[in-house]
């Protein structure tokens, strides 16, 4: 191998825009919600074992920090899931040209708020119980 | 147009010295996981109250605690593929990579392992579900 610095195969500067967010955004929120998998085998190790663990695990979960933490977690996976759908949509073949794929962007984030909101809604309102 | 020899194309192999596996499964495990995750998020939505004797009797019930077997292990899959695309593309000393990917599978492992024991274990009736806690 030679030690020269050649130019990178696409040796190019790349525009910021809208692509590259939501791309960039669906590798953080799947880093985010590799966290939430750690989180939710500990709840489930919890509850394996017994009463008195689960309680003890129940009070540290229902801290304030990780209702936060929480929030975040449903952010993360609301965007994850939409725009996941949107790749495989891809993979299938559909929505690739330019004016779709713009739409569809558009419909991840509209249906990523709708998700929070319905979620948010129902833990809150309807079922106090999970916090 | 062939490119590829006749053994790659065999293998399925292309220039990247290794097949489409790890791009497959990640869409799998993802096609898997979205009714997996719409039924594990609406039953917790349906759970009235969490507490330890009725989250322990819902991991009881038989359907409950095979989708949850399911959930954990398709969720470990499909994390630790996306993690190692993000290392793979991020960590570029060649050492810390391989040591990173290793800590990261290890890691994954082990949590699934811990998530399917607890589900197996309170599926199996390791208590009784009459104590509240």
């Amino acid at each position: 191998m030679l030690k020269r610095s050649r130019p990178l195969s696409p040796f190019l500067h790349y525009r910021w825009q809208y692509t590259n967010t939501l791309s960039i955004l669906h590798r953080a929120t799947g880093i985010i919600l590799a966290g939430g998998f750690l989180l939710l085998v500990y709840w489930l190790t919890a509850i394996a074992s017994g009463p008195v663990a689960y309680a003890r695990a129940s009070r540290v979960l229902s801290h304030p920090s990780f209702n936060v933490l929480l929030a975040f977690g449903l952010v993360a996976f609301a965007y994850h899931f939409c725009n996941g759908i949107r790749h495989l949509l891809w993979d299938a073949g559909f929505g690739l040209e330019r004016r779709e794929a713009r739409r569809s962007g558009w419909v991840v984030a509209v249906a990523t708020v709708l998700i929070i909101v319905l979620v948010g809604c129902v833990v809150f309102i309807w079922s106090p119980g999970i916090l | 147009m062939r490119r590829s020899s006749a053994l790659g194309r065999v293998l399925g192999k292309g220039s990247a010295k290794y097949g489409v596996d790890h791009w497959w499964a990640q869409r799998v495990t993802a096609i898997a996981l979205v009714p997996l995750v719409v039924w594990f998020l609406v039953s917790l939505l349906f759970i009235p109250r969490f507490n330890y004797a009725i989250l322990a009797q819902w991991m009881n019930h038989t359907w409950n605690a095979v989708l949850l077997v399911a959930l954990v292990l398709v969720v470990a899959q499909h994390s630790y593929l996306g993690v190692r695309v993000v290392v793979e593309d991020y960590v570029h000393h060649p050492g810390a990579r391989i040591l990173t990917l290793l800590a990261f599978q290890f890691a994954h492992v082990l949590i699934a392992a811990a998530g399917v024991f607890a589900v197996l274990k309170v599926a199996f009736g390791a208590y009784a579900f009459g104590v509240s806690a």
